[in-house]
């Protein structure tokens, strides 16, 4: 079973449905005890880095997940969801993060020309450069997928495990482990998407 | 790179699609949720559904319907029809839509784009205009085309976005339903005053239309139609195909 952790951002319908189309049973929840009990943890996220970061850390949630991330289950990290995975964000100010995968949130700005539009808004294509972690066994060097944002991860590059050209190689999706981010969603990614959270659901408990 | 968007429109009114459906093989042509699921194997990058019923039942019936569309088709899908107050943005939003697209409303009441954006996010907040030519001008015209406002549009469109809309969708008047092309002139106009998204709407009548489109005005994010598409006059994945081979970014498969 899969817990989708619901802290009180965005809309999280789709994403339960979505797990259900690739045959896996997932509840949406804020109970610490059937987040504790589930196989794997999904952290969505739309809006701001700092009031998310504030709600996860309000209900205890940060703790938690930073316990279960310990423990080796699989942790996916969507979107903002992604970016809470880092030590911190400089979005509106500077905030602490969860700190579970090496690097800093930055805005797009920093990186690309001024002529391309922000938000990164739209399907792009993923580049592995070689790479090829479990959460991605059933996807292809382009597969495209849908992006919504003006952040991005800036992170080593042992972390990286895909990026999208938009005037830079922006941090498509990133992994420490059993921690992995798609800073896309997955859930809104057609079949390309679908491949990889079937794929998450089939990555096993670490350490 | 950022691929250009496709995009159908499906008006709907008491739970089922206007505008007359003509596919071979596909039953139930007039049922929002298979039509959605078709147009999303076959390629589509986002869906639209407008929302033209008048009655509450027909309300209630279209957000039954967007949550069975959204449990089962896995692209952005952005709503629109009657949205006047944040409450209908959370109305649709908890149904499944991703993006919300504001037209009248915003016209009636312009704090609303503010409001929405402040709650949802830019990213979610829609700005979609009825454009028309009157002695030379451009004109925001409300409730679906009938109504002049007087705004000038792309006045009007700058201050949607400057209020928070995160993406623009521009319908030509004088080109909707003529199927000779997109209004290019008008187009060009908006993409050089927002930095936003712009979806064009409008005119669509082949293929070589989108790709006139995406190659006359490179601002251009998405091409967006409905009557094309639902009778079968263009095949997505083959308008793709035609993309692509035209050196326009598409994305290929469902």
């Amino acid at each position: 079973m899969i817990a989708i952790v619901d802290y009180g951002v965005g809309n999280l319908f789709s994403l339960k449905c979505s797990f259900a189309a690739v045959g896996e049973n997932a509840v949406v929840t804020s109970d610490k005890s059937e987040i504790k009990n589930a196989d794997k943890i999904v952290l969505p996220g739309v809006g701001a880095f700092g009031d998310a970061a504030k709600k996860l850390k309000e209900q205890n949630l940060d703790i938690l997940l930073k316990d279960e991330a310990k423990s080796g289950k699989p942790i996916l990290g969507i979107c903002l969801g992604m970016q809470l995975l880092f030590e911190k964000s400089f979005e509106y100010g500077e905030h602490a993060g969860l700190a579970l995968i090496p690097g800093a949130v930055r805005p797009i700005s920093d990186v690309i020309s001024g002529d391309l539009k922000i938000p990164h808004m739209g399907w792009n294509a993923l580049n592995f450069h070689g790479k090829k972690h479990p959460a991605f066994k059933y996807s292809s060097e382009g597969d495209h997928v849908y992006f919504v944002h003006s952040f991005y991860a800036d992170t080593p590059e042992e972390f990286v495990l895909a990026t999208a050209e938009y005037g830079a190689p922006l941090t498509a999706a990133a992994a420490n482990g059993n921690v992995i981010g798609c800073q896309f969603h997955p859930e809104k990614s057609g079949k390309a998407g679908l491949k990889i959270l079937k794929a998450f659901c089939e990555t096993e408990k670490s350490r | 790179m950022i691929t250009k968007r496709i995009i159908p429109c499906l008006d709907v009114r008491d739970g089922r699609v206007v505008k007359g459906v003509n596919f071979e093989g596909l039953r139930e042509v007039d049922s929002p949720v298979g039509l959605a699921k078709y147009y999303s194997s076959c390629g589509a990058d986002e869906l639209v559904f407008y929302d033209i019923t008048a009655s509450s039942d027909g309300r209630k019936l279209f957000t039954e319907i967007l949550r069975e569309t959204a449990s089962g088709v896995f692209i952005p899908l952005t709503v629109g029809g009657g949205i006047n107050t944040t409450e209908d943005f959370e109305r649709v939003l908890s149904c499944g839509a991703d993006k919300v697209s504001v037209n009248t409303g915003a016209i009636k009441d312009p704090s609303l784009l503010e409001r929405a954006a402040k709650l949802y996010g830019d990213q979610c907040v829609v700005l979609s205009v009825d454009v028309k030519r009157v002695d030379g001008v451009f004109r925001v015209f409300a409730k679906g085309g009938r109504e002049n406002t007087g705004l000038e549009a792309i006045e009007w469109i700058k201050r949607g976005v400057g209020s928070g809309a995160g993406e623009v969708v521009v319908n030509s008047i004088d080109t909707d339903g003529v199927k000779r092309g997109f209004d290019i002139e008008m187009l060009k106009k908006v993409c050089e005053a927002v930095k936003v998204p712009v979806i064009a709407s409008g005119g669509a009548g082949s293929i070589e239309d989108f790709i006139n489109l995406f190659k006359s005005v490179p601002g251009v994010d998405a091409g967006l139609a409905a009557s094309v598409f639902h009778f079968g006059e263009i095949e997505i994945n083959k308008l793709k195909e035609e993309m692509r081979k035209n050196g326009i970014s598409a994305r290929l498969g469902g």
